[in-house]
């Protein structure tokens, strides 16, 4: 199970450390030779601008988005959710998302720094409720009917599903509870 | 449910922002354009201030927290976190700052400090704080204090960075003896640094501080950023070094470049290419004031 972590920038470190605690090989991704060995992708938090930018200049972009249009499975962290969601409002005009699951975000959509906030909420299918960190989190402010919400805050989805396209817009790698990448695991490697 | 569970300003959210920080770069504007340009060559975060450090250093005078307006005048522009400095003690600056929304509070050494004995009481705030530190005691107090980003200081505003690399080879040389020492040792570790033992005790046990790492004080090119990633930095932040050089905006992209992929000296060598001149450097010996010593 060797699972891509794009390491261009942000809490790239923090997931490799969950995943091998869940015994899986994570590899850190930053040139299109080493997204070739992967088999599932985690997309982490960061700045989603400072990520869209290296994206380009490193070439992952498109090698990046064709192997999501073959069906790569990926997980994505706030930022993440950020880059993997359809529209994204309140970010620059010149960022750019990989459309691989039908939902549209706000950029900050909770407000800044003070705003960010720690949370316990039920996810569907876990025994027992989640830890979430918001950090500048986006808000989900549409949802695609073939979208599964699996967790809400306060009525917004705060983790979705598509395919086998997972997002949360909180940081499961900051909570010191592998059962989200545990999930993530189990639907890119079950079938 | 959530509205009994939820909390703000712990030290999980505070710290939180600054590991998403890593593996970037934050870069000194004294204005919005600057803070554009900032942005679009991928800085993860801004440090809005009045005047870069070399010109702190050149104006003399007192350096003080910046006129709000223009703090505001930033994070209108970005995108991106904005972060401001206090001056050392000047906790009403920080609560200024605060009141701002500003996403952290830097209680900065490049300011003039307002009180020579204590540090700003960070626990009493929501917004988070990074704080400078020359070797790990005095790291170690700052993060006691509440700081839950230590950069190490360097010396501001020189282009020069033999003071950020002597720093971080303190505060990393520190932690690893410590990892070595036993269990009577620590005490006497935590002595010699004037640091809190349970802070000592547990650099022993995770080999790492309790709080993320960056780097400050003295960067101006993609090499430079290189070293102090490869040292162990975790992030940097650049002052001078970007809007002090000839040509700012490629030099910017080319050391946020550069921070990604820091131990792939072929991709530094290709972004380094044509970048025009560096800012002007400043040896240490010719320094009528030296930054790093202020703080306590």
């Amino acid at each position: 199970m060797k699972v891509g972590v794009l390491a261009l920038q942000g809490a790239f470190t923090r997931h490799c450390d969950v995943l091998t605690a869940l015994g899986a090989v994570p590899l850190e991704v930053r040139t299109p030779v080493d997204l070739e060995a992967v088999d599932a992708m985690v997309i982490p938090g960061g700045e989603s601008t400072t990520m869209s930018m290296l994206l380009d200049s490193s070439g992952l972009r498109t090698p990046l988005a064709g192997r999501m249009a073959d069906g790569l499975p990926v997980l994505g962290t706030c930022a993440g959710m950020i880059l993997l969601a359809v529209r994204v409002t309140d970010g620059r005009p010149d960022q750019r998302s990989f459309a691989a699951i039908d939902i549209d975000v706000r950029r900050n959509g909770y407000g800044r720094q003070v705003d960010s906030f720690e949370d316990e909420f039920p996810v569907a299918g876990l025994d027992g409720p989640f830890h979430g960190v918001f950090i500048r989190a986006p808000v989900v402010e549409r949802v695609g009917p073939t979208v599964e919400v699996l967790a809400r805050v306060d009525t917004i989805p705060v983790l979705c599903r598509e395919g086998s396209v997972l997002v949360s817009s909180f940081h499961p790698e900051m909570s010191g509870d592998g059962r989200i990448h545990e999930r993530f695991l189990d639907l890119a490697f079950s079938v | 449910m959530s509205d009994v569970t939820r909390a703000t300003g712990t030290q999980l959210v505070k710290r939180g922002l600054a590991e998403m920080l890593k593996g970037g770069v934050i870069m000194d504007v004294v204005d919005p354009a600057q803070a554009k340009i900032a942005e679009d060559a991928g800085a993860t975060a801004v440090m809005a201030l009045e005047r870069v450090p070399s010109d702190i250093r050149r104006d003399g005078g007192v350096a003080r927290m910046s006129d709000p307006e223009m703090i505001l005048g930033i994070q209108e522009v970005v995108t991106i976190p904005v972060m401001a400095k206090a001056r050392i003690g000047h906790f009403a600056e920080a609560q200024i700052l605060q009141a701002l929304d500003v996403d952290y509070v830097d209680e900065s050494e490049v300011l003039t400090p307002a009180d020579e004995a204590h540090h700003i009481d960070k626990w009493a705030f929501d917004v988070p704080f990074v704080c400078g530190a020359t070797n790990l005691g005095e790291a170690l107090r700052r993060i006691s204090e509440g700081a839950c980003l230590i950069r190490s200081k360097g010396e501001a505003g020189t282009g020069n960075i033999v003071e950020a690399v002597r720093h971080l080879r303190s505060i990393l040389g520190d932690i690893r003896r410590i990892t070595l020492a036993d269990q009577a040792e620590l005490f006497e570790w935590a002595k010699r640094l004037q640091a809190p033992l349970p802070l000592v005790q547990e650099i022993a046990e995770t080999g790492e501080l309790p709080v993320p790492m960056f780097c400050a004080g003295g960067i101006a090119t993609p090499a430079d950023a290189s070293l102090v990633m490869q040292l162990g930095a975790q992030a940097v932040f650049v002052g001078s070094g970007i809007f002090k050089s000839d040509d700012p905006a490629p030099r910017a992209r080319a050391i946020v470049e550069t921070v990604t992929n820091f131990r792939d000296a072929a991709m530094v060598a290709k972004v380094s290419r044509g970048l025009g001149d560096a800012m002007p450097g400043l040896e240490m010996g010719s320094l009528e004031t030296r930054l790093a010593d202020r703080g306590w």
